[in-house]
């Protein structure tokens, strides 16, 4: 599983980041951010693309879940 | 860990955008109707620039006054975050170099006559010269997207005191309040655009409804456009849309409605330097990662960078009238634009951003 840590960033960095992990084209992924925003938009961005996301919290961050 | 369920709310939907949109062309041309300059209802540069005269940090006469709009659109955006638990107090990420790029956005804002928000409302207005500016601004966030790929950052932010979050809100605030008590030590147009206001209350009110708003979709006039670009993602350009076509509904029905490029309120026809004023705000936008109402939205959020940008707009402004780099607005004897130091600057902005961008732009090995 690939780890990316958005946390810090604003869009549409943690998206852009999210978008050149995907292109290694593994089943899961794991995005940290650490606003509401970069978590919308992550998690639209990889939905569009065909992507199950999900959400937890932790620590006041946000960890995404990202499979096929 | 505690598993958040993932439905999406009315507000992150295309929908909640849409009639985000739909509310803040309709109050901006109101706002013109109960006394704003036209298609000035909502302006963040002119009104920051208004701001940087009341408090006599330019001394244009007729840009001065201590716009309500900009204080409602703070507040409105800080209790919104604060009650849905979005405050984050939050800094760190080049304060410097993002009050630099800020004040040559401001000036690029000010030689066309607008920010991307006024430049939409121009074109809901029926003002031709804004589409030019459209094309300057479009121009200008597919440079900056040109450097996102090539992996520009200006680094992550860091957590930081609640007291640094609320700081921005709290000083702003402040100094409406003392405009109000003491109104001697400001400075307030009596003719010109800055003597057109909408009642207080009113202005108060619209700022609240906007940052609202603004707060809860995420609004953003840069990000319409590049996300569509980056992402093919179409979500937050709808908001764009919809302020277009809800301000040329809200003219034609307040009568307020002309279309054509002369003629047109505090606005020019010198297209040339309309569409690189606006290229430097989207490039130098992109840069900052929104355009000046999501800055301020994100000051009333707790993000000290964004405060930062915001006072670099404010000084930008300043330096824009102190120097003459602002552009005239055409009247019946003269053409307007910006003076020769005016395109100085802008060349010297578009010079400014390619260093910044290039200098931190370097797309990391993974």
């Amino acid at each position: 599983m690939k780890t990316v840590d958005a946390r810090g960033l604003s869009c549409p960095q943690p998206v852009l980041m999210t978008k050149d992990a995907l292109a290694s084209k593994e089943n899961a992924y794991e995005v940290l951010v650490d606003n509401s925003t970069a978590k919308e938009n992550v998690t639209r961005f990889a939905t569009n693309n065909g992507y199950k996301v999900s959400v937890a919290e932790k620590d006041g961050d946000f960890v995404l879940s990202i499979t096929k | 860990m505690t598993k958040n369920s993932n439905k999406s709310n009315l507000f992150s939907s295309a929908t909640g955008i849409i009639i985000a949109g739909a509310v803040v062309g309709l109050i901006s041309t109101l706002l013109v109707k109960m006394g704003n300059p036209g298609n000035m209802g909502f302006c963040i540069a002119c009104f920051l620039r208004d701001i940087a005269g009341t408090t006599k940090l330019h001394t244009a006469a007729v840009v001065q006054y201590f716009r309500p709009e900009i204080i409602g659109l703070v507040i409105g955006s800080m209790v919104m975050a604060v009650t849905s638990k979005e405050f984050s107090p939050k800094g760190g990420s080049a304060p410097f170099t993002r009050f630099v790029v800020a004040a040559f956005v401001m000036i690029g804002a000010l030689v066309f006559l607008g920010c991307p928000l006024r430049m939409v409302l121009r074109i809901g207005g029926g003002d031709l010269n804004a589409v030019i500016a459209l094309l300057g601004f479009a121009a200008g966030i597919l440079v900056g997207i040109f450097f996102l790929n090539k992996g520009f950052t200006l680094k992550r932010t860091y957590t930081v005191n609640k007291a640094e979050g609320f700081a921005f809100p709290v000083v702003i605030t402040g100094l409406f309040v003392l405009s109000l008590i003491v109104p001697a030590l400001f400075a307030v147009s009596e003719k010109g655009p800055g003597s057109m206001q909408a009642p207080i209350l009113i202005a108060l009110a619209a700022g609240l409804i906007v940052g609202v708003l603004a707060q809860k979709t995420r609004l953003c006039m840069v990000a319409g456009i590049r996300d569509l670009v980056l992402f093919k993602d179409w979500k937050l350009l709808l908001g764009f849309i919809a302020i277009i076509v809800a301000a040329l509904v809200g003219n034609l029905v307040l009568g307020q409605f002309k279309l054509g490029f002369s003629g047109q309120p505090i606005a020019h026809s010198v297209h040339l330097w309309s569409f690189l004023g606006m290229l430097v705000v989207g490039f130098g936008s992109v840069l900052l990662g929104g355009c000046p109402l999501r800055q301020l939205i994100m000051a009333g959020e707790g993000n000290a960078d964004s405060a930062v940008t915001v006072v670099g707009y404010i000084v930008g402004a300043a330096f824009a009238h102190n120097f003459g780099l602002a552009g005239a607005a055409a009247s019946a004897d003269a053409i307007g634009g910006p003076s020769v130091y005016g395109k100085g600057a802008v060349i010297i902005g578009i010079i400014v951003l390619l260093i910044v961008a290039a200098v931190n732009s370097k797309k990391a090995k993974n």
